[in-house]
């Protein structure tokens, strides 16, 4: 296996087409262009379709449509770009629609900035558009976890039928790493994969119909009761967490993708300092880690929740442990990188609490 | 002569449409295109968000729903994820004309091969008749009680003309299906915008101007007499633009 | 003889096929409503029906079904 020196940004795209990813409907914004530019390149030399839309709105519609005919795509955008997507990504949900969605995040609210963030937590996970429905959420920290969970992604939104989000913020799409791909070649998925594809019936079947409109409530509310049966299955098979030096830690850190990079050197230097410190790294957002939050916190006194945003995943921390154990919170906003020494101050801080 | 009946590439659902709308004409004559051409099997239609929105159901080829003005973007989605199947959108004048502008004109000029077939009834219908951006000037509706008045409301759009300027539009054409005569002229430029899908020479918009007795508050036979007299001075008919773009 | 067959159901009674006629033979029959609630179209002279279909062209719910020789094959 080759090892390449890559952005994560472009680690991320080469990943999704040896996925298989046939067809990306872009549009540019910062910072996740590398992506598209790599699609760019990339997609006419293996027989893909790279198609820059009119607006964010029109690319993940494109998307709707090809995923409809049972091909797998793709688009790619960061936090305001996403909002504007919410509305296809909901109709997808309502249609049972797999695909893959990336969020380079960005500091927001409005046009916000173009510094890494972690702000769109809740929109991802709770709130991706209108109605009753979830998406997979994927949170790498490496730029080989970027490729790796990139193919995770299609393969999982395959199989449950859902959209699924790789979350990454400006930090990671930037930063180079080596990376090595799981796969040498380029994966191929035929639609025949997928029975309910609206990819021409060829006189062999009834109509195949894409649709989220029930003018019925029984009958909207019975799809809606299922589609929540198969989240339960989503929740139970699909649940991610990195534990490291959580054993016998008595301050847990809670952290995920690029803030969970510099938690770990913290807790290093914690530890260096005699301090009894960890960190859990939720790999899946949605669904959320909570046996697995619960496994690193069971000798926890305290948790630390560090996130590049006023405190969003914090919530699904303290639910993961029904407030049994104080969870404080130490957050960067706005395109503001937490230091590391920073953190580490955050942990003594605690860990000096706890001696009290 | 042959039989007379309802072609195959309808379902058996009957219409849900007000006595009298043109959908059904529309609908059918699509329909009887795609039978001639023997292409139910290979093609795609994707509805838009307004009265046609249930036409999934009466298509019997694949159906995708799209959002309300999408369904050029989704189109597109499907057509460049199959370039040989046939890919059809049948929108609304609100869907096409206000929310979708945008869809419409860059489908249009990236010569997306598809075939649009656009309903102009300057009303929205499912909604219960308010203004639509092709509602004549002066023209009542739910939200110009005093009439569409150009100085608070602006001009109606004339889709046909504004996508003839586009190099990636291989036809443009406004028909209507008033009279038997115009009906078999609206069907012959459906088949021409799938026979220009057919050989990827370019995007296709048939313009097709409708009825709306409801909520013009006309019965069908005097609504198809408006139509005439208000309609067709304003949206001459006729062909736009035509030729293969490649 | 040729016959036009008006799905007694599936017509809404819009009256847009009596228009439509050369022969003036269709009109809207007002004896009967159908479990829409509508009056529907019926051909009231099927020997001078031409089998010209121009009702059928004109139908919105593809309720008309012409039959050049009336069935009688």
């Amino acid at each position: 296996m080759e090892r390449n020196l890559m952005k994560g940004n472009e680690a991320l795209a080469e990943a999704a087409i040896r996925a298989g990813c046939k067809c990306f409907f872009g549009y540019p914004i910062t910072p996740q262009t590398e992506i598209s530019a790599y699609m760019a390149k990339r997609m006419p030399k293996v027989g893909g379709v790279f198609l820059q839309a009119e607006s964010e709105i029109a690319a993940i519609n494109m998307v709707y449509g090809c995923a409809s005919s049972g091909v797998r795509c793709m688009t790619s955008s960061s936090s305001p770009g996403i909002s504007l997507k919410s509305e296809g990504v909901s109709y997808m949900a309502g249609s049972d629609l797999p695909c893959v969605i990336v969020n380079v995040m960005r500091g927001g609210p409005g046009l916000g900035g173009i510094q890494p963030s972690q702000s769109d937590y809740w929109q991802a996970t709770r709130a991706l558009g209108h109605g009753d429905f979830q998406i997979l959420v994927f949170a790498p920290s490496t730029v080989q976890e970027m490729a790796d969970l990139m193919g995770r992604a299609f393969d999982e939104a395959d199989k449950y039928r859902m959209p699924a989000m790789i979350l990454a913020d400006g930090l990671l799409g930037q930063m180079m790493e080596p990376v090595t791909f799981k796969v040498d070649e380029i994966q191929h998925h035929d639609a025949s994969e997928k029975p309910w594809a609206t990819n021409g019936h060829g006189n062999k079947r009834r109509h195949n119909i894409v649709n989220s409109l029930y003018l019925q409530a029984e009958e909207l509310e019975r799809l809606n009761f299922e589609r929540f049966e198969r989240y339960e299955t989503v929740k139970k098979e699909l649940h991610e967490a990195e534990l490291y030096k959580t054993e016998d830690a008595d301050i847990v850190v809670a952290a995920y993708g690029s803030v969970a990079r510099l938690a770990k050197a913290a807790v290093d230097r914690a530890r260096e300092a005699g301090i009894k410190a960890g960190l859990v790294r939720p790999v899946t957002l949605w669904p959320f880690p909570v046996q697995e939050v619960r496994e690193a916190c069971r000798n926890a006194k305290r948790v630390l929740c560090v996130e590049m945003s006023m405190g969003q995943m914090i919530d699904d921390v303290k639910l993961a442990l029904d407030c049994r154990i104080p969870v404080e919170f130490y957050g960067r906003t706005g395109g503001v990188v937490p230091k590391p020494t920073a953190i580490f101050e955050q942990i003594k801080l605690l860990s000096e609490k706890e001696a009290e | 002569m042959p039989e007379f009946k309802k072609p195959n590439a309808l379902t058996d659902v009957p219409f849900h449409y007000c006595p009298g709308c043109t959908h059904g004409i529309v609908h059918r004559l699509v329909a009887e295109v795609i039978d001639e051409m023997g292409i139910e099997g290979e093609t795609i239609g994707v509805c838009p968000v307004g009265c046609s929105v249930m036409a999934y159901d009466y298509f019997s080829c694949d159906m995708i729903e799209a959002a309300h003005g999408r369904a050029p973007a989704v189109a597109t989605g499907v057509k460049r994820g199959n370039p040989d199947k046939f890919v059809f959108t049948y929108q609304g004048d609100g869907d096409l004309a206000a929310i979708g502008t945008a869809e419409t004109v860059h489908a249009a000029t990236r010569g997306e091969n598809i075939t649009v077939i656009f309903i102009n009834n300057t009303t929205y219908g499912m909604t219960g008749g308010q203004m639509a951006p092709t509602t004549l000037p002066g023209q009542v509706t739910q939200t110009t009680p005093y009439g569409r008045n150009p100085d608070v409301e602006g001009f109606p759009v004339r889709v046909c003309e504004m996508v003839s300027t586009l190099s990636g539009v291989a036809l443009a054409e406004r028909v209507t299906v008033t009279d038997p005569a115009n009906i078999r002229k609206a069907k012959a430029a459906i088949r021409k915008g799938f026979e220009f899908q057919k050989n990827k020479q370019g995007f296709s918009l048939i313009e097709v101007l409708s009825t709306c007795p409801t909520n013009w508050g006309l019965s069908p036979v005097e609504a198809i007499k408006w139509l005439k007299d208000n309609m067709v001075p304003y949206y001459p008919l006729g062909v736009f633009k035509e030729g293969a773009i490649r | 003889m040729a016959k036009m067959n008006v799905d007694f159901e599936a017509c809404k009674g819009c009256a847009l096929c009596t228009t439509a006629c050369p022969k003036k033979i269709v009109e809207i029959s007002h004896e009967k409503l159908n479990a829409k609630g509508y009056y529907t179209a019926v051909c009231i002279d099927d020997d001078a029906c031409i089998a010209c279909a121009m009702c059928a062209l004109m139908c919105p719910d593809c309720a008309i079904t012409i039959i050049p020789d009336g069935g009688e094959k």
